[in-house]
């Protein structure tokens, strides 16, 4: 059973990295082009002066990039899933698949996003990149811990009815707004980057991630349906 | 409620999953390879940091 389920994981998180690469290629690398445009006017002579990969090669490593990131992300999702089923969630498998996958990204994307959004190429300051994968890796925790302080919270108040919702809500969103509140905040925006083109960048990043989880969520259901269609069908002779 | 019509599915024993926990490890290692590393465990120097810069940067992962 959860190696079928392992399997599905794995095929929908490749579909979805290669939807979420298609939707970054054709919407988020005119930003990083301009972006680049930007650093190397700059730099001049700046650390992209030597480049390891052609910018024809980055662009294709970014399906490569989206595509095993969908794998991997996919192959966790199933796990949880595998956790889920049955004890916690919608009763139904494509239901469960659709709530699972929204959580993760609230969790995962969300959280993160809010208080460390994306970053086009030319923003940021390589010398804190230490530091700040750090607090990226901690709203990440956090954002993990909040939904599963939810999930147990909704089911402690009764697992149903407005009470467990405003339950689950509460303690889902009190530890991610103090968290919000508490941890440092990062501005590294250079003076005179174009707002239009930071903005633009954040929301076609935003969207490859929406695309990512929605269509994980959305293919894990499909899958899910078909599976349990072929399962109720008399076997052919 | 939904509960009546829709079968009961048993949810698979925590001792199975036990098991497939041992699958972690190698997922995130595939998302670390993809969003942190420098060469420091793929020994690729940053050659597959430079080709999955874009991906890295439009999935919103700090990068430089």
């Amino acid at each position: 059973m959860v190696r079928v389920l392992l399997v599905r994981g794995l095929l929908a998180g490749l579909l979805a990295g290669f939807a979420a690469g298609i939707f970054a290629f054709l919407v988020g690398e005119p930003y990083v082009d301009s972006a680049i445009a930007l650093e190397e006017a700059v730099a001049g002579d700046g650390h992209h002066a030597e480049e390891l990969v052609s910018r024809a090669g980055q662009q294709g490593g970014l399906f490569l990039a989206t595509a095993l990131y969908g794998l991997a992300l996919g192959g966790l999702f199933a796990l949880a899933y595998a956790f889920a089923r049955g004890r916690t969630g919608p009763r139904s498998d494509p239901a469960l698949a659709v709530a699972l996958a929204g959580a993760g990204f609230a969790a995962v994307v969300l959280v993160p996003f809010v208080k460390y959004p994306a970053n086009p190429p030319a923003v940021g300051d390589p010398a804190t990149i230490g530091q700040r994968t750090t607090l990226y890796l901690v709203a990440v925790a956090i954002g993990l811990l909040a939904v599963a302080a939810g999930a147990v919270a909704h089911r402690l108040a009764g697992g149903a009815g407005p009470r467990s919702w405003l339950a689950g809500g509460l303690a889902f969103l009190v530890p991610v707004a103090v968290s919000w509140a508490v941890l440092p905040a990062v501005d590294e925006v250079a003076e005179g980057f174009p707002a239009s083109l930071l903005w633009n960048f954040r929301l076609a990043s935003l969207g490859t991630q929406v695309v990512l989880w929605g269509a994980l969520g959305a293919l894990f259901a499909y899958l899910s349906y078909r599976a349990a269609a072929r399962a109720a069908q008399p076997i052919p002779v | 409620m939904s509960q009546i019509t829709t079968p009961h599915t048993q949810p698979i024993p925590l001792r199975r999953l036990a098991w497939w926990t041992l699958a972690v490890p190698v997922l995130l290692l595939v998302a670390y390879l993809v969003t942190f590393d420098q060469g420091a465990i793929s020994q690729a120097g940053n050659y597959l940091h430079e080709l999955m810069h874009d991906g890295r940067h439009l999935l919103g992962v700090p990068c430089h």
